[in-house]
C-alpha cells in the first residue's frame, strides 16, 4: 500500500511523517510524536483513554486514522498546562479532588473535562456526567471525578482561565 | 489493534469521489468519520481495499433552514446539530436521538451521512428521519438523485444508494404548527448498542392526529417504519388506550431477534413501553396533552 505524508499540528509544534493509512492518530501521538500521556485503553472506541482535543472537539483518537487528522490541530494532555511544572487548573482539580486512582484514564478524562468546561460555561452535574459517558474509570466509581470536575470548573471560574487563545474549542451547548 | 492494509484518498470534489468509486468497483467503500467504519476494520470483521474519505470535500458540512425544509450536509458532524438551533427549534425527536447516540466524543466526529448510509438496523438517525419522512440527496454520475427516507433502507447494511452514489444532503420537511415528535431508546450503558428505539412524530388539528410518522431501531433487519400504527392513529386524540393500542400494531409488526440484549419476548416488551412513552411525548409536545 502506498504510505501518505501526513503533517499533524500537536500542542503546537507540527509533525511531518510518511505513514500507513491504516495508522491510528493515537499511534501516531505515541509513537511518531513520543507523547505517551496518550493511552490505548480498550482500543475499541469505549473507553475514552485515548480522548485528545481535535480542531476544537474531544475525540477518540484509537478511532480516527493519521491520515484524516492531516492539517488539523491536537491537544493532548502534554499541551495542556501553559507553563512547564505547573499543572493546568483542571488538572490541579483532580489532583486535589482525588479524581484518580490508577490514573490511566484519567488524561482521557481530562481533556474531556476541559472541553466540556471551554465549551460551555457553568455546567450542572448532570451535564458533566453526560459529558464522561465515553470515558470509562474503573477504579474511582466516579464521585471523585464528578467532583474534580465541579472543582475545575470552580478553578477556571477564579482564575479565569479558560484558554480560548491558546487552545479553541469548539462552543455548544 | 490495526486494521488490514488499504490504500487511502482523500479527494476535493464528489466527482473525484465517483469517478474512483467507478474505478475500484465493490473493493471502494467512502469513509465519513468513521465512528462505525473504523471499529470494523480494526476487529477484522471486514477489509477494504480502497478507502474513499470525503473529509477532503469542504462544501458537505451545513446546516440551512429554509420555510419549507432544513438541509443538512451529509459531512456534518452529529454534535454540531445538537448546538444547533435550528434543529433544537424545529426537531425535538432529533435532539432526543442525538442526546442518546453513542456518546459525546464518538458525536464530536461521526456524521450525519455516515449514520444513515450505514444501514445499520442499530442506528438511531435511521429511525428518526423514517418518522420525520425525510429525504436524501444522492449524487452520482448523471447528476443528484432524491430517494425519500421510506425507500432507502433496504436490508441490514444495505442501502437504495448506488455503488457509485454519494449521499450528499439530507433534506428534512418542516412539520407545521402542533406538531412534534420524540425519540426514546432503551440501552445498556452507552457503549452498547440499543435493545430497542421508537421514534414517534405527530402533528394535530384540533387535538387529533392529521399526520403521523413512526418507526423502529434495533428491531429487525433493518430500520423499520409502521404504516399500520400510522394509518391507526389518524383522527385519534390522546388517550392511554390509544397510545397502548398504537403501540400494540407496532410490537406486532417489529421482527426483533433473539440476541445477547434479550428475547423476543423481552425486546417486545421494552418496545412496548418506550413507543408508549415517545407516543405520549409526542402527543405532549403537539400539544395534545391537556
Amino acid at each position: 500500500m502506498t504510505e501518505k505524508e501526513v503533517s499533524i499540528t500537536i500542542n503546537g509544534e507540527t509533525k511531518t511523517a510518511e505513514v500507513e493509512p491504516r495508522m491510528l492518530l493515537v499511534h501516531f501521538i505515541r509513537e511518531i510524536a513520543g507523547l505517551t500521556g496518550t493511552h490505548v485503553g480498550c482500543d475499541t472506541t469505549n473507553c475514552g483513554a485515548c480522548t485528545v482535543i481535535m480542531d476544537g472537539r474531544a475525540v477518540k483518537s484509537c478511532t480516527i486514522l493519521a491520515v484524516q487528522a492531516d492539517g488539523k490541530k491536537i491537544t493532548t494532555i502534554e499541551g495542556l498546562s501553559k507553563t512547564p511544572g505547573k499543572l493546568h487548573p483542571v488538572q490541579k482539580a483532580f489532583v486535589d479532588k482525588h479524581g484518580l486512582q490508577c490514573g490511566y484514564c484519567t488524561s482521557g478524562m481530562v481533556l474531556t473535562s476541559f472541553w466540556l468546561l471551554n465549551k460551555k460555561k457553568k455546567v450542572s452535574e448532570e451535564e458533566i456526567r453526560e459529558a464522561i459517558s465515553g470515558n470509562l474509570c474503573r477504579c474511582t466509581g466516579y464521585e471523585s471525578i464528578v467532583d474534580s470536575i465541579e472543582e475545575a470548573q470552580r478553578n477556571l471560574e477564579k482564575e479565569g482561565e479558560y484558554t480560548e487563545e491558546e487552545i479553541p474549542v469548539r462552543r455548544g451547548r | 489493534m490495526m486494521p488490514p492494509a488499504f490504500e487511502y484518498y482523500a479527494p476535493t470534489g464528489v466527482d473525484e469521489v465517483i469517478d474512483l468509486l467507478e474505478k475500484y468497483g465493490d473493493d471502494a467503500k467512502i469513509l465519513a468519520g468513521g465512528q462505525s467504519l473504523i471499529p470494523l476494520l480494526k476487529s477484522r470483521i471486514t477489509a477494504i481495499p480502497y478507502l474513499i474519505s470525503l473529509s477532503g470535500i469542504k462544501d458537505l458540512s451545513y446546516i440551512t433552514e429554509s420555510s419549507n425544509a432544513t438541509r443538512i450536509g451529509a459531512m456534518t458532524v452529529d454534535s454540531d446539530l445538537e448546538y444547533s438551533d435550528t434543529i433544537r427549534k424545529r426537531y425535538p425527536i432529533l435532539m432526543d436521538a442525538l442526546g442518546k447516540l453513542a456518546d459525546p466524543l464518538v458525536r464530536n466526529m461521526g456524521t450525519v451521512g455516515g449514520n444513515i448510509s450505514h444501514g445499520d438496523p442499530s442506528n438511531d438517525l435511521p429511525a428518526v428521519m423514517l418518522a420525520l419522512k425525510a429525504t436524501f440527496v444522492a449524487r452520482g454520475r448523471g447528476g443528484n438523485r432524491n430517494i425519500k427516507a421510506r425507500d432507502f433502507f433496504l436490508d441490514t447494511f444495505t442501502t437504495a444508494l448506488e455503488h457509485d452514489e454519494v449521499l450528499t444532503e439530507i433534506s428534512i420537511p418542516v412539520w407545521k404548527e402542533h406538531s412534534g415528535g420524540s425519540y426514546v431508546k432503551f440501552e445498556k450503558g452507552t457503549w452498547n448498542f440499543s435493545v430497542a428505539g421508537s421514534a414517534v412524530q405527530l402533528r394535530l388539528e384540533n387535538g387529533a392526529v392529521v399526520e403521523a410518522g413512526i418507526a423502529i431501531t434495533s428491531m429487525g433487519p433493518k430500520a423499520m417504519y409502521i404504516p399500520e400504527a400510522e394509518d391507526y392513529l389518524l383522527g385519534k386524540k390522546f388517550h392511554k388506550s390509544v397510545i397502548s393500542e398504537a403501540a400494540d400494531i407496532v410490537v406486532e409488526k417489529s421482527q426483533p431477534s433473539p440476541d445477547t440484549y434479550g428475547s423476543v419476548e423481552y425486546k417486545k416488551n421494552i418496545l412496548k413501553r418506550i413507543t408508549m412513552e415517545a407516543l405520549e411525548n409526542a402527543f405532549r409536545r403537539s400539544g395534545g396533552v391537556k
